[in-house]
């Protein structure tokens, strides 16, 4: 009972930020929707026992990925070039990208049983306080079974940050010359 | 009885500690919060050879309270062009991500509200971590420059230097192996020594990383009243600027407690594991405050008016009321039970403090760094130094493990290294900077250390 409460609780407070992120129109209320978008997923997470996942979307999204979003919008006055930039391109490819994501969702979800296997229900699932640690066991299936991506996305990510540093120097240098 | 209320009744038995810990986490800490601004005004006039407040109440005893009244009845100031609803909430933001973080913290064996969550210090660290919200959001909805400055130099600060105290806090967590609060204070206590020996690089870039990230002195560039009036917090008046104010302090308890369960041993006692000890400082929390209650009975006749006289003895029976509470399970022997809770809370306070109180010393003896000079330390100094004391600590943990080494010798060894590392660090930015521009050259110097 408890459960479905809180589900419903942050997935409410997450559509809706979700909408009002969308709708409104000063860029910094759009971050702070983001914001509460993503402490009710992690919300989520911690309803269905996933405390490291919850743990991991609020220091990285909301504690790093969305400061960087506010620290751009302080920044840069959003207000002069949004009247320039053409958002009504951006509309249409928008409009195209939810209707084809709805319509993914709904042929799986209407498919689900079809599915090889168990499909999408899982017969037996834990109770809720005999799961096993899963900050543990993330640890482990990262560092054992799936080692190689986790070492290429490492790798990917230290050449995308050394990528950054190395084109903001070029172009500091440019502009002294 | 009817089901409702068996089933309320149930719900508080099973929960009490939760619910009385976390009723005293939000209605002390404001008070606790108050009297560590006395505290900080004392020794600040202590140091500066003044006596600080000394009108309300003997020795300024009820400033803080006196405070806080008068940021009650403060007028609340808007700014016209303020963003109405963020500017509202940001202070809100800041104290209740601190006081959250709270929750998971463990005062003591018996005194904790979230208990043993798996994710313990990285949910401290993360809930916390979004107090700098506040801070950004208050900055920016001002619509001040002051206070956009502000926020930005806070922005800049905090995703620098939480990256130095987060990679401090994996040293420390690869010597304890887990995330959970109390098994990381039962590993200090089997391995018969606090972290803050073991990883002392680790524990010193905390230091530094959590002065930082609380926006203290010689690091309160957010608010460095001598350039930007109050930084973030200009246009905030009464009790809006009060919370950002609590907020500040709260957080300041938070890293402390971080700090001290991480690698000062928590709520462990100096030397947990050598029993003839057992006694003499099992009395001494009953002994210190009781002193304390004494010594307020000697200042007491000193006082020039009878109603401090009066204040003073109050104070006195206060210390000796906590001091019999401490006494009690010596006489009664039933209450034997609450001893470790209480010595263990009282311990942590204890080192809190003393984290504490090297803060205010740092505060009012460097003076402010300089922003260029606040990155360089950050990104050039600490940042590779945490990198590579990770490094360090974990192949020291590998010599101990695979080839039999001695812990102790291990982590000299490395230890060692990353110290010779960090002096490499130091030369080459002294060379850097000094081979900038002449012209910034000679302040640079002047100011560097």
């Amino acid at each position: 009972m408890l459960d479905s409460i809180l589900f419903y609780f942050f997935a409410g407070v997450a559509v809706l930020s979700a909408a009002l992120m969308v709708t409104r129109r000063n860029a910094m209320h759009c971050a702070v929707f983001l914001i509460t978008t993503l402490l009710a997923t992690a919300g989520i997470f911690l309803q269905l026992r996933a405390e490291f996942l919850f743990i991991a979307q609020i220091i990285l999204y909301v504690g790093g990925i969305m400061v960087l979003f506010i620290f751009v919008i302080m920044l840069v006055r959003l207000d002069v070039p949004i009247h320039q930039m053409r958002f009504r391109l951006q509309k249409w490819v928008a409009v195209f990208v939810a209707l084809a994501l709805g319509f993914e969702i709904t042929t799986i979800l209407l498919f689900a049983r079809k599915l090889p296997g168990q499909g999408l229900f899982i017969q037996e699932s834990f109770p809720a306080d005999k799961l096993p640690p899963n900050s543990e066991a993330l640890a482990q299936s990262l560092f054992s079974g799936y080692l190689l991506p986790f070492e290429i996305a490492s790798v990917l990510l230290l050449v995308a940050m050394v990528g950054a540093v190395v084109m903001a120097k070029k172009k500091e240098r440019t502009d002294e010359s | 009885m009817n089901p409702t209320a068996q089933a309320i009744l149930h719900f508080l038995l099973t929960w009490w500690v939760e619910i009385v810990c976390g009723v005293v986490i939000v209605a002390v800490l404001p008070l606790v919060a108050g009297y560590v601004v006395l505290v900080e005004r004392k020794l600040m006039a202590d140091m500066q050879a003044r006596l600080g407040p000394m009108r309300v109440g003997p020795h300024g005893l009820l400033q803080p309270i006196a405070d806080a009244v008068k940021l009650l009845i403060k007028e609340d100031i808007v700014p016209r062009d303020a963003d109405g609803l963020i500017f509202w909430f940001a202070p809100v933001i800041s104290m209740v991500a601190a006081m959250t973080s709270m929750g998971a913290l463990a005062f003591g064996p018996t005194f904790q509200v979230a208990r043993d969550i798996n994710i313990g210090i990285l949910f401290v660290v993360g809930v916390s971590s979004l107090g700098f919200l506040g801070i950004i959001l208050g900055g920016w909805a001002s619509n001040s420059h002051y206070s956009i400055i502000g926020a930005i130099r806070s922005t800049a600060q905090l995703v620098s230097y939480e990256t130095a105290g987060g990679l401090a806090i994996v040293s420390a967590l690869l010597l304890s192996g887990t995330l959970k609060i109390r098994a990381i204070v039962d590993a200090q206590y089997d391995h018969h020594v606090w972290f803050g020996f073991l990883a002392p690089v680790a524990f010193f870039t905390y230091l530094v990383a959590s002065i930082a990230e609380t926006n203290r002195a010689p690091f309160d560039l957010p608010e460095a009243e001598s350039e930007l009036v109050a930084g973030y917090m200009t246009e905030y008046s009464g009790f809006r600027w009060a919370l950002y104010f609590l907020g500040e302090y709260a957080n300041m308890i938070v890293v402390g407690s971080v700090a001290t369960t991480l690698f000062l041993g928590g709520w462990l006692r100096p030397f947990p594991s050598v029993h003839w000890l057992d006694k003499p400082l099992g009395v001494l929390p009953a002994l210190l405050i009781g002193g304390v209650g004494v010594y307020s009975i000697y200042r007491a006749g000193k006082q020039p008016v009878p109603i401090q006289t009066w204040f003073m003895w109050a104070v006195a029976l206060a210390c000796f009321a906590v001091a019999g509470i401490f006494a009690a399970p010596w006489v009664f022997a039933p209450l034997k039970f609450i001893i470790p809770g209480l010595n263990g809370a009282f311990w942590f306070l204890l080192k809190v403090g003393a984290y504490i109180y090297v803060f205010m010393w740092l505060r009012f003896t460097l003076p402010r760094y300089r922003f260029d000079q606040l990155m360089h330390l950050g990104w050039y100094i600490l940042i590779p130094l945490a990198i590579v004391n990770v490094f360090a600590v974990g192949v020291a943990l590998l010599l101990e493990s695979e080839f039999g080494w001695n812990r102790w010798l291990a982590l000299i060894v490395t230890t060692a290294f990353t110290l010779a590392i960090a002096l490499f660090l130091v030369r080459l930015h002294d060379k850097r900077t000094t081979a900038g521009s002449s012209a910034t050259a000679a302040t640079t110097d002047s100011y560097a250390g």
